[in-house]
């Protein structure tokens, strides 16, 4: 990748320790394996809905999205906002970015590639980027994300997917 | 009469919107001069820390009869100034093509789209969607950031009420804004690789032109330029380039370490710093960068942000020659109509001698 070395300079601040990001660039930096195992469990999903429908999708919410939390919460820092774009974000959650940007990078990426706010991070696009290219579907970088439906902030994404792709919604 | 200067860009009176042309999406003077493949020239005004709109007019009339339209910035670097509606509103009663910019830092989707039907029904016709400078930069870092859109879904929300005449609700809005919409984009910020599909992303969102980030690195920018004419962008929005001047070495080296995604490359700094006058090297430096960004393909304009300095705009646009003579926008007193305003016209003249 290019590289610039003029660019913006962190004003003398030094970063911190990069451990702490540690789990969320492994994900990024295994984005390919994720997607192919993500497909998988969605289709597992998809096939569970009428299972789901029975038991009753607001039953199942919050203990489903419990276990989102915390899988996802460690592999991602998933904020879960849910409407989950990870396949679309090369498995780097854009809801780690101080201005919540969804559709790419700010213009204020640092020369380094680090966040214009926490100039200790890397930026969450410039990860999401590097993941995406080792994604079969990696080119979904490149939809454009709606924005965000607030209402939505702490729900399931996936239970969200089984119901749309099964076509079994409707009692959410 | 001055063949280079276009009647039809110029109504009965100036602040009236003009018919908006086949194929065009608003009725202002900036998308009539792009799109007859004119190089235009925007600037940046910096708004007022007052409640005076002679403030407003003064520092305008500096770019009068140089820039084709003006960019009135909305809190830029999160810090807080006379806001850029209000701004736009007062340039279009004496004429002037305003650029409204809407950053998303500072107000939701309910209030943004509140005032883009505001500032149309104004008489803004050009809007810039911005995603705006973190709070954290400005002068109330204290303050909630909102980033309820960004700017890529913004410009879709925009572009959904003008051509759908829809708000993103979906309710109906009975006379949509007729606007000519924009967006920024950074090629001297990383993922390099990224940003023309980053710029893709926001054509396909509806942007029609585009304000770059300040250039100094002009080998940068013609990577850049490849990639963006491999993707046939430019064919799909215009691209005006940011360029600016340079106070001196020492406001150089303030600016890439201090505002977030400008990159000045050290031969920059060098020359400036090896100067006997820094003030005009700067000029210099910013002259060349105009000419040499305009004769990249696919540049169809600069966007001169020349802050603190905004004296010199009209002096380094008259030098580097992008122009050719043709004259943008300037009041003209002697046109019937103009002088109704009696009032305006007063208050225009003491605010030049103030």
């Amino acid at each position: 990748m290019l590289r610039v070395p003029a660019a913006f300079e962190p004003p003398g601040k030094p970063p911190r320790p990069r451990d702490r990001f540690a789990l969320r660039f492994w994900s990024i930096r295994h984005a390919g394996g994720l997607a192919r195992f993500y497909a998988a469990f969605e289709r597992a999903l998809v096939a569970a809905a009428p299972l789901a429908a029975r038991l009753g999708w607001t039953r199942l919410e919050r203990p489903v999205a419990a276990v989102e939390r915390t899988v996802k919460g460690a592999l991602f820092d998933c904020r879960m906002c849910g409407q989950c774009v990870l396949s679309s974000t090369g498995m780097s959650c854009p809801m780690n970015c101080p201005k919540n940007l969804r559709n790419g990078p700010c213009g204020g990426v640092r020369g380094d590639g680090n966040c214009e706010v926490y100039p200790e991070m890397p930026c969450v696009w410039v990860k999401a980027w590097e993941g995406s290219r080792l994604m079969a579907e990696g080119d979904r970088i490149g939809d454009v994300q709606p924005p965000i439906d607030h209402r939505l902030k702490g729900r399931s994404s996936w239970l969200a997917v089984a119901q749309e792709k099964s076509g079994t919604g409707g009692a959410a | 009469m001055n063949p280079r200067l276009h009647p039809e860009d110029f109504g009965e009176n100036p602040w009236d919107p003009l018919p908006a042309l086949p194929g065009h999406t608003s009725r202002g003077r900036l998308e009539r001069v792009l799109r007859r493949g004119e190089f235009a020239v925007t600037a940046e005004l910096n708004p007022p820390d007052s409640a005076l709109a002679e403030d407003v007019y003064k520092r305008a009339a500096v770019f009068e009869g140089w820039v084709d339209a003006i960019n009135a910035t909305d809190g830029s670097g999160a810090n807080c100034h006379m806001s850029s509606i209000a701004i736009c509103a007062l340039l279009t009663r004496i004429g002037f093509s305003p650029v409204l910019q809407i950053s998303c830092r500072d107000t939701n989707r309910i209030g943004i789209q509140g005032n883009v039907l505001g500032a149309s029904a104004l008489g803004v016709n050009n809007v810039l969607c911005l995603t705006g400078d973190g709070v954290q930069s400005g002068d109330h870092p204290e303050a909630k950031p909102v980033f309820d859109l960004d700017s890529t879904s913004l410009l879709a929300t925009i572009r959904r009420m003008r051509d759908e005449a829809k708000f993103l609700s979906g309710r109906k809005i009975t006379t949509p804004p007729p606007v000519f919409m924009g967006a920024a984009e950074n090629p001297f910020a990383p993922p390099y690789d990224f940003r023309p599909l980053r710029l893709a992303k926001k054509v396909r969102a509806g942007a029609q032109f585009i304000q770059t980030q300040y250039c100094f690195d002009v080998p940068l920018l013609e990577r850049f330029m490849a990639r963006v004419r491999d993707m046939e962008l430019e064919k799909h929005c215009f691209i005006l380039v940011g360029v600016g001047p340079l106070a001196s070495a020492k406001t150089a080296r303030w600016m890439r370490s201090n505002v977030a995604g400008v990159h000045i490359p050290d031969a920059i700094i060098e020359r400036l710093e090896k100067a006997k006058d820094q003030k005009a090297e700067g000029k210099r430096i910013c002259v060349e960068i105009i000419q040499q960004v305009r004769e990249i393909a696919g540049v169809a304009g600069v966007h001169v942000m020349a802050y603190r300095q905004e004296e010199y705009v009209a002096e380094m646009v008259h030098e580097s020659g992008v122009l050719k003579g043709r004259q943008p926008w300037r009041r003209d007193l002697t046109r019937p109509g103009f002088d109704l305003d009696q009032r305006l016209t007063e208050n225009l003249a003491r605010a030049g001698e103030g």
